[in-house]
Parts: structure tokens; C-alpha cells; sequence
């Protein structure tokens, strides 16, 4: 792939990206969300198409405007998610549009004895008429690699294959891959586990931000490096670190979490904030960043370690009541958790508020245009009036509505997961000038980011995550991007 | 804006079709006419549908209303007949219906069943525990007399009838409910987005619950209303297919059955519309085995204009300007 871009509205997901993978190499793409691997991988696969740029297969330009045409070039995809049917057989998913037929009526002797073939290729022998969610994940993930490879397959695309696989089923999988390899079939490694690349892979591109930030061997590439690559970013130009506020004006904290924890999701960590000031969490995709933030907002569980806010010990833990004590969240994901698209503008932010007063003290029409156009101004919200649907806006406009409706309760303790995901160089200026302004005031920030230098140039503290662990904390002065690389390769290597 | 129109070329088919059709005189005290007719016959529904908006809008549907109102006409026949103040049996009817709401509410709220099929149970089961009530005082769609029901079927005060001001009440009290309080908000944000919802701190749980409470209490008025009417308890038929009507209404008036808004005024505009249709048939003479069909024709037309997607390609197609 050569030079391929892709914009949508709002947001350009891919700059100009070159791609190269070779027959019998496993190449790896890894990339934090919204780098614009997914964006690559369904133009690789036919299922978007890009605004520019070309592909070749074995040298010769192909045009790839649909999902089956890609599975005819010979491209096969797994996907992350399990894209097949539990409730049905085996058989029935590996042959599902493909079926052998007699006489137009479905040869199912034949199906079997096909999908059983398949498996074999893979060494995988198993009753094919057994419905496909009776076996394991890891069965079903080999299932779904199975029915990619076709009698022609040359590229094979696995999207976060060993996501859900133990040590040992993944090792499984990586016989099976060092096998393709034997056989000239050229794989795509999506993942975010770094230990794996280095086992399985030959080649290693890394992607941020819609930019190719950098492409070698495995063996060119120490994790130091690729980790520097993954959190570092294209600066035009240095962000200087600000030193906060002399630290012992702070005192107390106002949040205290010791030994909280839950149980498959994240090890009992402990975190302090005080008032004015910006922890950061660092740490690569899967560490574990959003699980912290969520379990200390309430919203996730924890079934470990207490919890406490101003001194005071919070014992029934929900968004709600953590919104009552003066807690604010911006989640990750804005559009599955963050906003109401049907909402206006207007709704959107002012729920924030009107969730902590409860459904019986109704902010008035006048209070809530009020409260919008304040936040609007303040935040640079670009929209000609606030009883838009927020789902029109441009992605940048809705993150600072997000926030905007974080910030109009006037919360002492402000959580932001990704606050500066996809939105443009100004909007992230306006957010970070709005959030040191805030910070300057007293309110206690909790950063969870997979843009390191942001973090550096902005934090007090930075608590340092690894694998679902909090492996340590770098405080004030040692605050450098190099010393948070350490440390997150540190335990490893 | 589609019903108000929809309700407007209704009513000037039917003064093409029948002139006279909007006279309106007054006998007996009491306001008589086409037009007084299709606000009488379409309160019920009207108020029902209130109750399926707000339900709807927070992406879940009950189907149970009609076995409710079915209920609920069953259980005042029987206090009448043992022999309660008619005013307490009103109240009665009322804590029926609330019990019955916090059954569904339970249901899909509590234990997270899929709507369609938590209040699919009550509406099997409903009708068949009106008539086991009916034989709590031995009789098959026994008949009683009520003043105080008698009044608010056919009484009325002043020109206006009864029935009309008490659905005004009604709606103006749910007016108050969702709009005057965050209610509203709160239920169109969880039927908008409710992973959203629960992280902005709404107690998801607790709204459904209120939602699937507030349409019981709208069906178990819409039972009173139509049990004075019969002065009968008739589990078997009262209220037949009312919920098809509701959620008609509600479609009409805007509602979405995916969630996220709820139109209060629209959707009482959209039980109109359909009454309208439905005295319009009546009165133009058509034989009344085309009623249901005639029905569906024009609600389909009515959603097929409310489709943007439609509405784009017909612009598209008139003159590729705007849009």
C-alpha cells in the first residue's frame, strides 16, 4: 500500500501511509486507538476505500472496492471480535456462502468433509457438527482462521488475534502462523502486546495519529525504541514543562485510593490527588489506564480497597454519587459512552449539572441557555446555536462538549480519559489553556493518555501503568518522557 | 409538524366528502358532532398512547396496556358490585394499575428483560386474570351502574364533556411531569445512549422503572374511561388491540421506537389522527369492512413522508436544488 490517505469528517484517519508486507513475513502494525489501523486494515480489505493512494499486490496495481473483491486478490481477514455464528456448527460457519452444492439443495457431506479438511490444514481435528460457541475462544478464534484462508490466500490479516487467548493457546497460534510462514502466505499482526511482536513477528510498523511513524525488522527494533515510537509524537514544536504551582501549598488529598482493585480487570493499585494538582496516567494500550479511571469514578465496581474524598470515606460507589461528591468524568469513547446524539448541544451539557441537582429540581430554559453559552464560549464550542443535535458537530466540538458537560458541575475532581482524542491542533490548545486555568484554581485533575509528551508537559505526577499494574510513579522534576519509557520497559526487558 | 397536517387534509377530505361534517349543535347541554365524536372516541387511545410514548422513549415498549385496562375494568366491577364508595374504587383502579406497572417495571428494569417479551407476559396473562376476577362475585361480563363513572363517560361540564377535560388533566399533568422536572431529560438520555446515561450519574434502573410505572397508570385511566362507557366488565374484548393503536399514535407523532425523544402534544395529535380516519370512514360511507385497510393506507403514507430518507430522495428527484 502506497501513499494511502483517508479522511473522514472531522478527522483525517490516515496520512499518507505506506504499507509493505512480504510472502512468508509476519509483519506487525500496532498503533493506540484511533492511529488509523482499522482505517488501514478495511482499505487493505476492501471494506472502505481510500481518498488516495494505491495498492499492489505482487507488483500490480489493484483496485479493491469490496470486501468479496479483496477475498478474491487472495486477502483474508480474522477479526478482533469472533465474526462467526456460536449458535451454528462448525461446518455451517466454515462453509456459510460457500456451500458445496448438488443439484442446487446444499451437498452437506460434502460441507463437512470440507471443513474438516480446512481444520486439518491447521492441525486441528474436532467435531465439526458441534455448534461453534461450545468450544473455547481460542477454538473459535482458529475456526474463523480457518475459514480466512482460502485454497489461494496470500495475505492473511489477524486483527488482535491473541486477545482473548491464554499463554498457551497463543503459542498455539504462533505454530500455526510459523507454519504460513513456511508456506509463503504473508500475515498482518495486529496487537498491542508487545512480548508478542518480539516472538512472532519479522517486521514492525507503528502508526499514530494517521501517521506512519516509523517501519524496520524486529531485530532493528528494540522495545526502548518501539515504545518511544508508540507514545512519542510528532512535535512541530516542544511542549514545555510547565511546573505547577510550589507542590507544598497542596497539603491533604483530596482523593485517596489505597488497594483498589478488580479482579481480572485491574491489580489493586493505590493514587493520591491533591487539590491543583494533575496526575497523569501513563502506560501503553491494555495497561490498564481507563480501568483506573473508571473504578476510581464509580463506574466500574471495585471488590477491593477503600476509597476516600476530602478526607471522607466513600463506601457505595456509582457515577452518581461520585458526581455528588464532586467528581467528573470524561470517558474514552465519546461516542458509545459520552454523548447523546439525539441531544442537543445544549442537553448534552447541561445533564452534568441537572444530574446532581436530580429530576425534581429542573434547571429552568433560561439556566440552561445560560450554562450552555458559558461553556460554549469558554471551551470554543463551534456551533451557530445550542439546539443542534450534538451528533452534527465535528469530532473536536463534541470532546469539548464532553467536557463541557464535566466541567458545569463544578466538580473538585476532574478524571478525562483521552481528552485530546481526535480533535485538531486549535481545539487541543483551547482544552489544555482551559484545563491549567482550572488546575490554577484548585480542581484536582486525573489524566489517563496515550499522548506521553502531553502528559509530560502538564502533570505533577505521572503514575506509571503496565499490564493492568501500577508499576510506579515519577514525581515532579524526573517527569521526562525518557524516564516513563523506562519505566514501562524497565519491568521487562 | 406531519400529524398537524396529516389531521388537516383528513378533515378537509371528509368536509368535501360529507358537507355538514363539522356541524356541531348542542342538546341537551351538551356538545354534539362529527368533530366532538373523534375527540371523544379517541381519548382513550390518546391516553394510552401517552403512556407508550414515554415508555418508547426510553427504547422498551409495553404491550400489556390493553390486558390492564382489561384489569382494571374488571376489578371495579367487582369493588362496585361488593359494594366500595365509588370514589375509593377509583382509587383502586389506580393502585391496579401501578401494581401492574411495577410488575413490568420489575421485569425489564430489575431483572433486564427485553421489553417486547416482559410485557408480553403481562398482556397474555392479563386478560385471562380479568375474567378470573369476573367470578370473584359469579358472573360473566356483568354490568353495574356507576353515577360517578356514568359522569365522567358521557357527563359533562358546562358544553364541554367530561371525558375531554379529565384527558386534559391527564395531559397536563404528564406535561408537568416531563417537562416541568428533569424526568423528560433523564428518560430520553437513557433511551438515547444509556451506557452514557449510567456514566453521566442517571440511575437507568430507576427510570425505566418510572417509565413502565406511568404507562400502567395511563392505561389503568384509559380502563376507567372505557369501562364507564360499557358499564360492563368485558376482559375479553375492552381495549382490543389498543396497544397497536398507541404505538401507532406515537409513530405518527414522531416517536421513534429506537428511543431518545418523547412528543407529548404530537403523539395525542397522532391518536386524533388515526380516530379521525377512523370516523371518517364511518360517516363518508364507505362499507366499514374497509375501514382497517383504509387505516393502514393512509398511516403508511403518514410515515413514509416522516422517512427523511425519503423526503431527500423525493427532493432529489423534483429538482436536485436544495437538501
Amino acid at each position: 500500500m502506497l501513499g494511502v490517505s483517508k479522511a473522514f469528517p472531522g478527522v483525517r484517519a490516515l496520512e499518507r501511509v505506506d504499507f509493505r508486507v512480504e510472502a512468508g513475513e509476519v509483519h506487525a502494525l500496532l498503533g493506540e486507538n484511533g492511529a488509523g489501523k482499522s482505517t488501514l486494515i478495511k482499505i487493505m480489505t476492501g471494506a472502505l476505500r481510500g481518498d488516495e493512494g494505491e495498492i499492489r499486490i505482487d507488483g500490480r496495481p489493484v483496485e479493491i472496492g469490496a470486501p468479496g473483491e479483496a477475498r478474491a486478490l487472495g486477502i483474508g481477514t480474522v477479526y478482533q471480535e469472533v465474526n462467526l455464528i456460536p449458535t451454528m456448527s462448525v461446518t455451517k460457519n466454515l462453509t456459510l456462502g460457500r456451500q458445496p452444492r448438488r443439484f442446487g439443495l446444499i451437498a452437506w457431506r460434502a460441507a463437512r468433509n470440507r471443513a474438516r479438511e480446512r481444520l486439518k490444514r491447521l492441525n486441528i481435528d474436532i467435531d465439526v457438527e458441534r455448534p461453534l460457541g461450545s468450544y473455547s475462544v481460542a477454538i473459535q478464534q482458529l475456526v474463523a482462521i480457518a475459514r480466512a484462508l482460502e485454497e489461494d490466500t496470500r495475505v492473511l490479516v489477524l486483527d488482535e488475534p491473541t486477545a482473548s487467548l491464554d499463554a498457551n493457546e497463543t503459542e498455539l497460534l504462533f505454530r500455526i502462523m510459523r507454519d504460513f510462514k513456511l508456506r509463503g502466505i504473508a500475515m498482518v499482526f495486529i496487537t498491542h502486546f508487545i512480548d508478542q511482536v518480539y516472538q512472532i513477528a519479522d517486521r514492525i510498523s507503528v502508526l499514530r495519529n494517521g501517521r506512519l511513524v516509523g517501519s524496520a525488522a524486529t531485530a532493528d527494533l528494540p522495545p526502548l525504541k518501539l515504545i518511544s515510537l508508540m507514545l512519542g509524537r510528532e512535535l512541530e514544536r516542544t511542549e514545555e514543562r510547565v511546573a505547577a504551582a510550589a507542590p507544598a501549598a497542596r497539603g491533604q488529598p483530596i482523593l485517596l485510593a489505597e488497594g483498589v482493585g478488580r479482579r481480572r480487570l485491574m491489580e489493586p493499585f493505590d493514587l493520591s490527588i491533591r487539590a491543583g494538582e494533575v496526575v497523569g496516567l501513563a502506560g501503553l494500550l491494555g495497561s490498564g489506564r481507563t480501568e483506573v479511571a473508571k473504578l476510581i469514578f464509580g463506574a466500574v465496581r471495585s471488590d477491593s480497597g477503600r476509597l476516600s474524598v476530602g478526607g471522607v470515606p466513600v463506601t457505595s460507589r456509582s457515577p452518581g454519587r461520585s458526581l455528588r461528591l464532586g467528581m467528573a468524568f470524561c470517558p474514552e469513547d465519546r461516542k458509545a459512552e459520552g454523548l447523546f446524539g439525539e441531544l442537543t448541544v445544549r442537553e448534552n451539557i447541561v445533564l452534568g449539572l441537572q444530574t446532581k441537582r436530580g429530576w425534581l429540581r429542573r434547571l429552568s430554559h433560561d439556566e440552561q441557555e445560560e450554562l450552555a453559552q458559558k461553556m460554549i464560549k469558554a471551551l470554543g464550542i463551534a456551533t451557530p446555536d445550542a439546539d443542534k443535535p450534538v451528533g452534527q458537530l465535528s469530532g473536536g466540538n463534541q470532546q469539548k462538549v464532553v467536557l463541557a458537560r464535566a466541567l458545569v458541575s463544578d466538580p473538585r475532581i476532574l478524571i478525562l480519559d483521552e481528552p485530546t482524542r481526535g480533535i485538531d491542533v486549535g481545539a487541543h490548545a483551547d482544552v489544555v489553556a482551559l484545563i491549567r486555568s482550572l488546575c490554577a484554581q484548585g480542581l484536582a485533575l486525573l489524566v489517563a493518555s496515550s499522548e506521553l509528551d502531553e502528559l509530560v508537559a502538564v502533570s505533577d505526577r505521572i503514575a506509571v501503568l503496565r499490564d493492568r499494574r501500577k508499576i510506579g510513579e515519577i514525581a515532579e522534576r524526573e517527569i521526562t518522557r525518557e524516564n516513563v519509557i523506562r519505566t514501562i520497559a524497565g519491568a521487562k526487558a | 409538524m406531519w400529524p398537524l397536517i396529516a389531521l388537516a387534509v383528513i378533515l378537509a377530505v371528509d368536509g368535501f366528502i360529507s358537507p355538514g361534517f363539522f356541524h356541531v349543535r348542542v342538546v341537551e347541554g351538551r356538545l354534539f358532532g362529527n368533530v366532538i365524536d373523534i375527540l371523544y372516541r379517541a381519548m382513550p387511545t390518546a391516553l394510552v398512547a401517552l403512556g407508550m410514548a414515554i415508555v418508547i422513549g426510553t427504547k422498551g415498549i409495553d404491550l400489556s396496556v390493553g390486558s390492564v385496562i382489561a384489569i382494571v375494568g374488571a376489578v371495579i366491577t367487582w369493588r362496585i358490585h361488593a359494594g366500595d364508595p365509588h370514589f375509593v374504587i377509583l382509587l383502586i383502579a389506580l393502585g391496579v394499575g401501578i401494581l401492574c406497572g411495577l410488575w413490568n417495571g420489575f421485569l425489564v428494569a430489575v431483572l433486564d428483560i427485553q421489553p417486547i417479551i416482559a410485557t408480553l407476559i403481562l398482556m397474555v396473562s392479563g386478560r385471562g386474570i380479568g375474567l378470573m376476577i369476573n367470578l370473584l362475585y359469579g358472573g360473566t361480563n356483568p354490568s353495574f351502574t356507576s353515577p360517578l363513572l356514568q359522569g365522567l363517560s358521557v357527563g359533562h361540564i358546562g358544553l364541554i364533556p367530561t371525558r375531554l377535560i379529565l384527558g386534559a388533566a391527564i395531559f397536563g399533568a404528564l406535561w408537568l411531569l416531563i417537562r416541568r422536572t428533569a424526568l423528560g431529560l433523564f428518560l430520553e438520555s437513557v433511551g438515547g445512549n444509556s451506557a452514557a446515561a449510567d456514566l453521566a450519574g442517571i440511575n437507568a434502573r430507576l427510570i425505566k422503572f418510572a417509565a413502565y410505572l406511568i404507562c400502567a397508570l395511563c392505561a389503568a385511566w384509559a380502563g376507567v374511561v372505557l369501562a364507564a362507557d360499557t358499564h360492563t366488565s368485558d376482559p375479553v374484548s375492552v381495549g382490543l388491540y389498543i396497544e397497536l393503536d398507541a404505538i401507532l399514535a406515537v409513530v405518527i407523532g414522531g416517536g421513534s421506537l429506537a428511543g431518545g425523544r418523547i412528543y407529548l402534544g404530537m403523539t395525542v395529535l397522532g391518536a386524533l389522527v388515526i380516530q379521525a380516519l377512523t370516523t371518517s370512514i364511518l360517516t363518508s360511507g364507505l362499507p366499514p369492512e374497509y375501514n382497517l385497510v383504509v387505516k393502514a393506507v393512509v398511516v403508511i403514507i403518514v410515515l413514509l413522508l416522516q422517512s427523511e430518507n425519503l423526503r431527500n430522495a423525493l427532493y432529489a428527484r423534483l429538482g436536485g436544488r436544495k437538501r
